[in-house]
């Protein structure tokens, strides 16, 4: 499909079915994970069909994020280390939050609060896997030391809390910011949000798009 | 569960169980571990009286039989050699099996509403009919007793014969030791009888003697008479100070109604930002006139771009 000439492509279908994929899954197991952390949730282990399967079930969906996020965020690494701009952005976080956005300077393909995203959820994404193996009965658990599953209980639940409240803030940023969630639905920005939220990317990419219209 | 009407504590849950039937006097199982002659009685009268029909094991060359609790063995004589410090060597016999403490650690791990209860009396009864099989009660518990059925994946332990109990009997294992070492009551006349065990005790020569009803954990409703009650831990392993690790504490208290808050604050001020501040509308495609200056872009981004339009 030929793309219109004002618009950017920000997402491949790939990036796209992975994301929505990630997306169920990781609300499956925010639900089923708080229902075994506070009883005032337990209601919510009926999304996985009941408490017994959602203690089944979730470490095994746990895998299939692990698997899916991993596989997207190796991807993206270059794209999420520290870049031109940010810092001053960060500085700047009182113009993000008012929407003086003319007043920001122009950053790379992720500003850097999707790039904070992005490193809370490997970090927290990687000690969850971690920590759910060593508590995982009946398969794992019998073969570590109960001392340790206490620590990795906690920490599972911790990472957990990080994980939810990140994506917590993903959801808000993607409602706050119009055109993003589009941008993840069919793949493409409009040139004018590009140049207005990533000013460098935006370059960038029409330097490239330039570059392949020279003979 | 065979009393639904005097909980005084019930897994996963923040209202008021019902207690309405709370004039009940809490219960004792006193173990007293220096008239133990090792014969195993007690563990057949309660795989006989709950019918639990463990796998038939092996003999690694101990006495141990089985050589750890099970979800059908409930209750395990663990044999200890000890070598004192004059050479000789003490036959260490302790039933094992749950201590139903006071404050027990798999009740405030567990997430499964009602799956653990805590009755007046003081027995912590699992009701394995709510059990998820999660095993938070193993983590939670300081002195390892739960053990998750490789059957069904719901967890057991001793239930001190809360049915016979509630209807007046003494546990099975109570009624048929033949040197009356395990002995039940309430816990005051349990206690008066250790005190009096533990003197008898001294005056023959053990000046360590004394009770295991560890504070750590609120005391138990299953006592020790120890002859060397200065070091449990010569009794397979008898913990000296058990206690709810601070990481369950942790893992079970403070931290769930704090980051629950929090996440529900993070998601409702996102809610205000929106109503307060806006959201970052589409940028238009044709820039107005009165656009800021652009330079702060680090490009012009009023004047469109030749190759674009």
């Amino acid at each position: 499909m030929k793309m219109p000439r004002d618009r950017l492509i920000r997402y491949s279908p790939l990036d796209r079915a992975n994301h929505w994929t990630m997306a169920m899954v990781f609300v499956l197991l925010a639900l089923s994970g708080l229902a075994f952390f506070h009883p005032a949730f337990f209601f919510l282990s009926h999304t996985l069909g009941g408490p017994v399967w959602a203690r089944i079930l979730h470490p095994f969906l746990g895998v299939v994020l692990v698997l899916l996020f991993y596989a997207m965020a190796a991807r993206h690494v270059r794209r999420n280390l520290l870049g031109e701009n940010d810092v001053q952005w960060v500085r700047q976080i009182g113009d993000v939050l008012d929407n003086r956005d003319e007043k920001l300077p122009p950053i790379g393909k992720y500003n850097p609060g999707q790039k904070l995203v992005y490193w809370a959820l490997v970090v927290s994404i990687a000690v969850l896997l971690i920590s759910g193996v060593i508590m995982w009965r009946p398969w794992f658990a019998g073969y570590f030391p109960i001392p340790l599953i206490r620590f990795a209980s906690l920490l599972h639940a911790v990472s957990a809390f990080v994980a939810i409240v990140t994506i917590v803030v993903h959801v808000y940023a993607a409602i706050w910011v119009k055109g993003s969630i589009r941008s993840m639905t069919r793949g493409w920005v409009t040139r004018a949000w590009a140049r207005h939220h990533h000013g460098l990317w935006a370059r960038e990419q029409e330097e490239a798009q330039h570059r392949e219209q020279q003979p | 569960m065979d009393n639904s009407q005097n909980i005084i504590a019930r897994s996963a849950t923040t209202t008021t169980p019902p207690q309405v039937r709370g004039h009940v006097d809490e219960v004792a199982k006193l173990i007293d571990v220096s008239k133990c002659i090792g014969c195993k009685a007690c563990q057949v009268a309660c795989m006989e009286w709950n019918d639990l029909r463990d796998d038939v094991g092996e003999c690694h060359g101990t006495y141990d039989n089985p050589t750890d609790l099970t979800s059908e063995s409930w209750t395990v004589m663990r044999f200890s050699e000890y070598e004192t410090q004059e050479g000789n060597l003490e036959w260490l016999i302790r039933k094992d099996g749950c201590m139903h403490c006071a404050e027990p650690g798999c009740l405030t791990a567990c997430p499964a509403p009602g799956a653990i209860v805590q009755y007046a009396n003081g027995i912590v009864d699992f009701d394995s009919n709510h059990c998820i099989g999660c095993g938070y009660c193993i983590t939670g518990c300081p002195f390892d007793i739960p053990r998750i059925s490789p059957k069904d994946q719901k967890s057991y332990k001793c239930t001190l014969c809360s049915d016979r109990v509630n209807a007046g009997v003494e546990p099975a294992c109570v009624k048929t030791c033949p040197t009356n070492c395990i002995e039940f009551g309430t816990k005051k006349d349990m206690l008066a009888r250790a005190e009096k065990r533990v003197g008898d005790l001294k005056e023959l020569g053990f000046r360590d003697a004394g009770i295991y009803d560890p504070a750590g954990v609120g005391g138990t409703h299953v006592m020790y008479v120890l002859h060397h009650a200065n070091d449990p831990n010569r009794y397979s392993g008898l913990p000296k100070d058990p206690r709810i690790s601070p990481l369950v504490g942790a893992w079970k208290g403070a931290t769930k109604p704090i980051m629950s808050a929090i996440i529900g604050i993070t998601a409702f001020a996102g809610v205000i930002h929106y109503m307060t501040k806006g959201p970052k509308e589409e940028p238009e495609e044709h820039v107005q006139e009165d656009a800021p200056p652009p330079h702060s872009l680090g490009y012009d981004a009023t004047r469109p771009r030749g190759e674009d339009r």
